[in-house]
């Protein structure tokens, strides 16, 4: 996709998304009441065997902010986001949503209660159709899902052309945004996004980069994991860095994206 | 002419046979496509069926009997799948498969513990016994009702999998456990549901095979059991319409072979047909190769 049709895309979805979102008020917006968090970790530890893969890590991720956890391969980023969707089991800590604690309930409960994860390496279901792959996002809604499915037709395009199309025909970009329609479908409050970048081209990655932006801009709080800490410091109102299963740093993202610890470390600029 | 009146009878035999043998290759093919897992004890069940078809129909009339094989199996099959395979849905496949085999001598031994050894009379079904003549062909109706039943249910399973809600959770576990059970999909019920099927179908399949011989033993399951796990390898295993085109293949030829006076041998014939196939092509007739994009 061409920059030009990246910018007419997203300016005809910000256009549209205002009429279609109607039925997204359930998400509210920034600054409608006090802020308050989505999402709080606490002591969160992840055991691998004898391998402490997460060491005690707590983090909040505030209402209809977008928050990034950045950090080199290994560091337990994506462990985080794992138990968190109960496909891990944490050795310990607690994990609360709306209050409410997620440990001890199934994948199926917590994605219930407003969760998604767009996880790493895009996971589409090749063998089924672009249109299929959204059905099973929302897998666990009895209601009507035709405004939804216009509505992530209009936020990407390329996918209502290529409906009937089996989801392994699509290129790497356009499963990355499968993904993310699918985990749109289910409805979620949050929506936690592992590695979107990881192996797109640097264009595909700024149209990613895009549509989480306009995405947040409904309302939707956004956890995101990533290891193109430049972009996603860029986009995020708060970061925290993590190493080897700690969290070592924690800021808003402009604020981290200046460190110059981050810098040298994550950005691959020298300190001036 | 002379050469398809002499064979008719075999023909009509092989469609028959085939038809019973596709329909417990679709068991066979479905718990593989969604588990990777050969469910060896498969065939016992199909045996079960038929011992429960016999007890039941001691005791009720065949109206009730018959329901009551398709419930007894389906249970049958959903509580295997708990007590045997379940809990080592993160084992290494082997252990699974030994589980399997493990199943099917205790279903075996069981059978012969309750049978005492002794071959059990089958019922003689009404209708589907009573004798019609095709051509130069006479024969019981239950040969020219198997195809035709195989074939609604076929369409039925078809249309289930590939237009219902259920379906489309089945195809997506079948790829990806993990990604499924983001989505929220129940991935233990999704496989419950498969055996379900398949078992459903095994019972069905029971009931039409088991009406053209006089008695059910404990090593029933055996033989019917294994050509339609060929069946369902000839065909790609995975493959709903591989199973019953390999299973309809392996039944008529092994009846044409029959019937060209080659009785001792059409076993053997079965066996070399699918090795031949499977020489030139590995996969199956309608396996797909591995060609899942990263």
């Amino acid at each position: 996709m061409s920059k030009k049709t990246n910018e007419a895309s997203t300016g005809n979805t910000v256009g549209k998304v205002g009429s279609v979102s109607a039925n997204w008020d359930h998400l509210g917006k920034k600054g409608d009441g006090p802020a308050k968090n989505l999402l709080e970790v606490r002591d969160l530890q992840v055991k691998y065997g004898g391998i402490q893969a997460v060491r005690g890590i707590s983090f909040d991720v505030p209402e209809h902010e977008i928050v990034t956890l950045i950090g080199a391969n290994g560091a337990g980023k994506s462990s985080t986001l794992r138990s968190i969707v109960a496909l891990e089991k944490p050795a310990g800590g607690s994990i609360r949503f709306e209050g409410k604690e997620m440990i001890g309930l199934g994948t199926e409960q917590v994605v219930k209660n407003g969760i998604t994860l767009v996880p790493e390496g895009r996971r589409v279901f090749v063998n089924l159709s672009v249109y299929e792959n959204l059905r099973m996002g929302a897998f666990l809604r009895n209601d009507e899902l035709q405004a939804d499915l216009d509505w992530v037709y209009t936020l990407f395009p390329r996918l209502k052309e290529r409906s009937w199309q089996a989801a392994g025909t699509l290129s790497g970009g356009e499963q990355q945004m499968l993904a993310i329609a699918r985990a749109l479908m289910s409805r979620p409050k949050m929506i936690m996004m592992d590695e979107p970048s990881l192996g797109l081209a640097p264009i595909i990655v700024q149209e990613v980069f895009e549509i989480i932006r306009e995405i947040n801009n409904m309302g939707m709080t956004i956890l995101l994991v990533e290891q193109n800490a430049n972009m996603a410091l860029k986009a995020a109102d708060m970061g925290y860095v993590m190493e080897t299963g700690s969290i070592t740093l924690s800021g808003a993202g402009q604020e981290l994206a200046e460190n110059p610890v981050v810098k040298e470390a994550y950005l691959g600029k020298a300190r001036n | 002419m002379d050469f398809f009146s002499k064979n008719l009878p075999y023909l009509l035999a092989g469609i028959s046979v085939g038809g019973q043998y596709a329909l417990i290759a679709i068991g066979y093919t479905m718990v593989y496509g969604i588990l990777r897992l050969i469910n060896f004890a498969h065939g016992d069940i199909f045996m079960v069926a038929g011992l429960v078809t016999i007890y039941a129909s001691t005791v009720m009339p065949l109206y009730l009997s018959i329901p009551l094989t398709i419930i007894v199996t389906v249970i049958l099959g959903v509580t295997i799948e708990r007590a045997a395979y379940r809990p080592l849905r993160n084992a290494p496949r082997m252990s699974v498969m030994i589980s399997a085999i493990g199943v099917s001598y205790l279903l075996q031994n069981l059978a012969l513990y309750i049978t005492g050894g002794l071959a059990q009379v089958y019922p003689t079904i009404p209708f589907i016994s009573n004798t019609v003549t095709i051509g130069s062909a006479t024969t019981k109706v239950v040969t020219i009702l198997t195809p035709i039943l195989m074939i609604v249910l076929v369409v039925l399973l078809i249309q289930l999998i590939n237009h219902t809600k259920v379906g489309m959770a089945m195809r997506a576990v079948s790829t990806d456990f993990e990604t499924s059970r983001l989505m929220g999909i129940n991935v233990n019920r999704v496989i419950s549901m498969t055996f379900v099927i398949g078992s459903f179908l095994a019972a069905i399949g029971s009931i039409l095979y088991f009406t053209n011989y006089p008695s059910v033993i404990p090593t029933s399951g055996g033989m019917p059991g294994l050509k339609a796990f060929v069946a369902a390898v000839f065909g790609g295993i995975g493959s709903i319409p591989g199973a019953v085109i390999g299973a309809m293949l392996i039944g008529i030829v092994e009846n044409l072979i029959k019937g060209a006076g080659w009785t001792t041998f059409s076993d053997a014939f079965t066996f070399v047909l699918l090795i031949i196939v499977l020489l030139f092509k590995p996969t199956g007739l309608f396996g797909e190769a591995a060609t899942d994009k990263v």
